[in-house]
């Protein structure tokens, strides 16, 4: 297009991505930093890794920017991939000229956004930096070392810091929650049990907790039966082919306090395996074999693993994301 | 030598049978006329909504969430636009709210219309069939001058609804919940007495709540063992803590609680409906403000609703896209009908159909 | 009676009696056809809904449409199914169903067949029915079929004990089998009839009835919904409108019978009204209790086995008895 090679760098990835006008944007950096997540390992902390991993959390400013702050110099090529991928996949964004006023509106204001938010990021981190070198600040964030007293502390000195900058998000009100049921795994389960922790604010400040696969049954054990975590309900086991690895996402339930809690289990991608939670939860059992069944995770554990939406004699897994149907016609 | 012997009878319910609620195939073993064995097969009717969802955007989704739980399908459609809505932080107007949530609720009740006269039908009364559709008939009438469609509406879009209520529909609908109560109590009349019935269903197929909630059950067939746990109040969603109503909840487990409790239901979804239609906003937008493609922000969700069959839910994962990258669909039935194995051991052949039909499923649901 | 012993061999009265039996059979058939008709019309009504309304006028072609169609439907037999068998059964399950009307009597002078037992006639050829069903379930070679007859089989012969039991009463009352003598000791008028002094019998009567037709409440051998037809599944065509014929014919042979033994058969009600010829007094005590049999089809859910099995032999069993034992008393006491 000729109009995109006169505007900025990350003007650019606006105009590709926001290929209608009147999109929503919640920050361009985002849309940088979600495009990357998947299949892509950014160079960098495991914050990074575990950004990557819970996508979609809201982060602090704080936080978004130390991420990014790394990658702002990167995400301009990555946009540049964000917008070679959505040239490539909507080949329409050319064609669509009918709205362009609306388009140029909603660009500028987009990218006005964009470059705000950068400068706060880049504050914020400079600033943050300087505070707390553990680099994982603020209300939610990914990382084992996610302990309350850590939050705190960055956080009126990430205030302290960014007085000119849009104060960070209040700590979520599941955190204390989540920190305990951290806590509680890695007490009475194993240290290394919870890869990462966080909270799901959209969905409600869900705190979601991503736990090994070597620990799983067991921490699967203590959530059930631990009474402060009690969570008796399995609501919904759903697997994930995410095209480096696959995940198998639980969301639990405790009936008696209406807590909520989703816990991720991850395994690679060829031989994937997730021990089966059908001895802690019955519910368990057709779900996995759904999964089993749809994506090739094996479940061992499972008292009776086979198909059960395909038929018997099916080859392949059809919702992998690799999948080709033998008969292309079927 | 001894001549005769006793052999198991391997029986095959199934794919086509009249009380089987659809596509499904239970292998049962026999032993005379008492169960002792039983394997559900399910997948007849899987087509693959789940991949087909990742290349398509959120609105082309919606017309195959109709066809998932096909007796139900507004309470999909809800699902998965309030997903969708949640991720983004839309809000939707209040007058599209209060239309969803009447459309809801009348879904509801034409649902256990449904099971009722189908439930029925599978115990050997013919009648009640034939006056469950009739009033259900009414319910489709309505959601025909609606939005265009008797089963699969395609009703709901991302920020609100796409029809709005014609000229003197809301008066028909409260026509119709004013009527439905009278026919509420002449169905009661008819079969909550009758002992023949009675005798059929009580104590039959029963559970505790232990093993409900290991299983994972939702919807009435939880809350027929005693566990009060009901959605529409315990994580209201919607405009549902604005209205008051009462959560039926049963004893025993027995398919006679889920009877009682389904039955009540459908009185409690009349409530809801005779307040909502008094607060009916009398304008407002039916949809929100939109962006033209939706695409959710990167992360992920899972909502959950009470639909007639129990917790459905949906599970979105978005990449920013205006695709969904996985999204699943946690449906009801198909938990529901993980408990069907147990409680079939040890009950005769007759019961099979009592306690299959209690649990309420729908085969589109089950294999999505 | 002694006449038709005594009437002369002849050309004559073989004739007579060929054309009075066509005549009946006549009667029989139409009202088969006409009672399918009006079932599926009453239930229709009873439901909401009209019932059959397009073939022919109001839908009275209906059935002859159906029956039609089952003639000219290919004759399947399933391959491994015991051919002699399969075809016997539906024969089997029939000609007993016409054989039993020979002794019901319409009226104080028209012909029938006057046996002294002629209950019992009735009751010992219904059973042959049961021996029919089993031979339908077992012949078809399908699992379905079989439980069909098995429960068949045991519901009828379960509900035969205190069919025939609820009748001693009446029996004892008339000091006669004779089906004819049975409505000649109720003439009279509506007091008299045998429904009020044996209305324990009565009860115990319908109900055996009801079962012993195969209708619901106990229609489990041909629970659609759980057995999918039951022990009928395997047949279609003619083979299938034999069974269904058999079910009909036995209606009316229990309405006859009902009407007969318990409500007064062809005597009127009142004696204001007694210038109505009896055959229609007949013809309409008839009527109410088929409509009442279309009417509890519409009404009531299934039984289940174990309980069907439960009400004949710890409900209906013991009723009859008591009704026997009341009965005696009554009799003795009050002569």
């Amino acid at each position: 297009m000729s109009e995109g090679e006169r505007k900025r760098p990350d003007e650019r990835e606006d105009d590709v991505s926001a290929a209608s006008a009147g999109e929503q944007r919640t920050g361009a950096l985002e849309d940088g930093v979600s495009a990357v997540n998947i299949g892509e390992r950014r160079s960098g902390a495991p914050e990074d890794g575990g950004s990557a991993v819970s996508a979609g959390e809201k982060r602090t400013e704080a936080p978004e920017a130390g991420a990014a702050a790394t990658g702002a110099g990167t995400s301009r090529p990555e946009a540049a991939e964000t917008a070679a991928d959505g040239a490539r996949t909507e080949p329409a964004a050319p064609a669509r000229r009918k709205e362009t006023e609306e388009e140029k509106a909603a660009r500028r204001k987009a990218a006005l956004e964009a470059r705000e938010a950068a400068k706060a990021a880049k504050a914020a981190a400079a600033a943050q930096d300087a505070a707390a070198q553990a680099g994982s600040p603020g209300a939610a964030q990914a990382g084992p070392q996610a302990a309350s007293p850590g939050a705190a502390s960055a956080g009126p000195a990430g205030a302290a810091a960014e007085t000119n900058e849009p104060p960070p998000k209040p700590p979520s009100p599941n955190q204390p929650r989540l920190d305990r049921a951290v806590q509680l795994l890695r007490e009475l389960v194993a240290d290394d049990a919870v890869e990462s922790a966080s909270i799901n604010e959209a969905n409600d400040h869900l705190p979601t907790l991503v736990v090994r696969k070597e620990r799983w049954l067991q921490a699967a054990k203590l959530f059930r039966s631990h009474e402060e975590l009690n969570a008796n309900y399995l609501r919904n086991v759903t697997g994930v082919d995410y095209e480096t690895h696959m995940e198998v996402v639980y969301h639990l339930l405790s009936l008696d306090s209406g807590h909520n809690y989703a816990i991720k289990v991850r395994t690679d991608r060829d031989r994937p395996s997730v021990p089966s939670v059908t001895p802690v939860w019955e519910t368990a059992n057709w779900n996995e074999r759904e999964i089993y069944d749809l994506l090739g995770i094996d479940f061992p554990g499972h008292p009776d693993l086979r198909r059960i939406m395909m038929p018997d004699d099916w080859e392949g897994h059809p919702l992998r994301k690799d999948y080709v149907p033998l008969d292309p016609e079927v | 030598m001894c001549v005769i012997r006793t052999e198991e009878l391997l029986l095959n319910v199934g794919p086509q049978h009249p009380s089987t609620h659809g596509v499904f195939r239970i292998i049962v073993k026999l032993d005379g006329e008492i169960i002792t064995e039983a394997t559900p097969v399910m997948g007849y009717l899987h087509r693959g909504t789940e991949k087909l969802a990742e290349s398509l955007n959120y609105t082309q989704i919606i017309p195959y969430t109709d066809r998932m739980d096909y007796v139900s399908a507004m309470t999909n459609n809800y699902v998965l636009v309030h997903a969708v809505e949640k991720m983004m932080g839309l809000t939707v107007p209040e007058r599209a709210e209060f239309l969803r949530l009447i459309v809801m609720e009348l879904q509801r009740i034409a649902s256990h219309l449904v099971w009722w006269g189908t439930y029925l039908l599978d115990i050997g009364a013919l009648s009640p069939f034939l006056y469950a559709f009739n009033d259900r008939e009414r319910i489709l009438q309505l959601f025909n001058e609606l939005c265009g469609a008797r089963l699969t509406y395609n009703y709901m879009r991302v920020g609100g609804v796409k029809w709005d209520a014609p000229e003197g529909w809301i008066d028909k609908v409260k026509a119709f919940v004013k009527s439905m109560y009278g026919k509420l109590d002449d169905y009661h009349a008819l079969v909550s007495g009758n002992e023949i019935f009675l005798s059929r269903i009580k104590g039959v197929g029963a559970y505790d709540a232990e093993t409900a909630i290991a299983y994972g059950l939702s919807g009435a067939n939880l809350r027929s063992t005693g566990v009060k746990w009901d959605l529409r109040k315990n994580e209201p969603y919607s405009l549902y803590d604005r209205f008051e109503f009462d959560v039926p909840v049963g004893r025993n487990g027995d398919c006679y609680d889920r009877y009682v409790v389904r039955m009540e239901e459908i009185r409690q979804s009349l409530r809801i409906l005779e307040q909502a239609l008094e607060q009916f906003p009398p304008e407002g937008e039916t949809m929100g403000k939109v962006p033209r493609v939706i695409r959710p922000p990167a992360g992920e969700i899972y909502v959950r609703i009470e639909s007639p069959r129990g917790e459905i839910g949906c599970y979105i994962v978005s990449t920013g896209k205006a695709e969904p990258y996985r999204l699943k669909f946690r449906r009801p039935s198909f938990v529901n009908l993980q408990i069907l194995p147990k409680l079939l051991v040890g009950e005769s052949m007759t019961n099979l159909v009592t306690i299959l039909g209690g649990i309420d499923i729908v085969l589109g649901e089950v294999d999505c | 009676m002694q006449r038709f012993w005594d009437d002369p061999v002849s050309w004559e009265a073989a004739g007579r009696y060929a054309l009075v039996a066509l005549a009946l059979l006549a009667v029989v058939i139409v009202f088969v056809t006409y009672a399918i008709y009006f079932e599926r019309k009453v239930i229709g009504w009873m439901q909401f809904r009209q019932g059959p309304n397009r073939t022919g006028p109001l839908g009275l072609l209906q059935t002859v449409a159906d029956v039609a169609k089952l003639l000219v439907k290919e004759d399947t037999i399933p391959a491994k199914a015991d051919k002699a068998l399969f075809v016997l059964a539906p024969a089997l399950a029939f000609i007993p169903s016409f054989t039993v009307l020979a002794v019901i009597p319409y009226g104080l002078n028209l012909p029938f067949a006057d046996l002294n037992v002629g209950f019992l006639y009735y009751v010992a050829l219904s059973g042959v029915t049961t021996i029919a069903i089993v031979i339908a379930g077992w012949a078809s070679n399908n699992k379905y079929a079989l439980l069909g007859g098995m429960r068949s089989a045991a519901q009828m012969i379960s509900y035969e004990v205190p069919l025939v039991l609820s009748v001693v009463g009446v029996a004892m009352l008339t000091e006669s089998l004779n089906l004819r003598d049975i409505v000649l000791r109720q003439e009279g008028y509506f007091w008299h009839w045998n429904v009020f002094p044996q209305i324990i019998g009565f009860a115990v009567f319908v109900v055996a009835a009801v079962s012993e037709l195969n209708r619901t409440p106990f229609d489990l051998p041909e629970a659609e919904s759980e057995l999918v037809a039951g022990y009928h599944v395997e047949y279609s065509g003619f083979r299938f409108a034999f069974f269904m014929l058999a079910e009909y014919v036995y209606i009316y042979a229990i309405a006859c019978l009902t009407t007969i033994l318990f409500l007064g058969g062809w005597n009127a009600p009142f004696p204001q009204l007694d210038f109505i010829p009896g055959l229609v007094w007949f013809a309409l005590k008839f009527a109410f209790i088929v409509f009442s049999l279309f009417w509890i089809r519409a009404t009531l859910p299934r039984l289940r086995v174990d309980q069907l099995m439960g009400l004949a032999w710890k409900a209906l069993l013991p009723l009859a008895l008591a009704n026997i034992l009341l009965t005696a008393l009554g009799i003795e006491w009050l002569g």
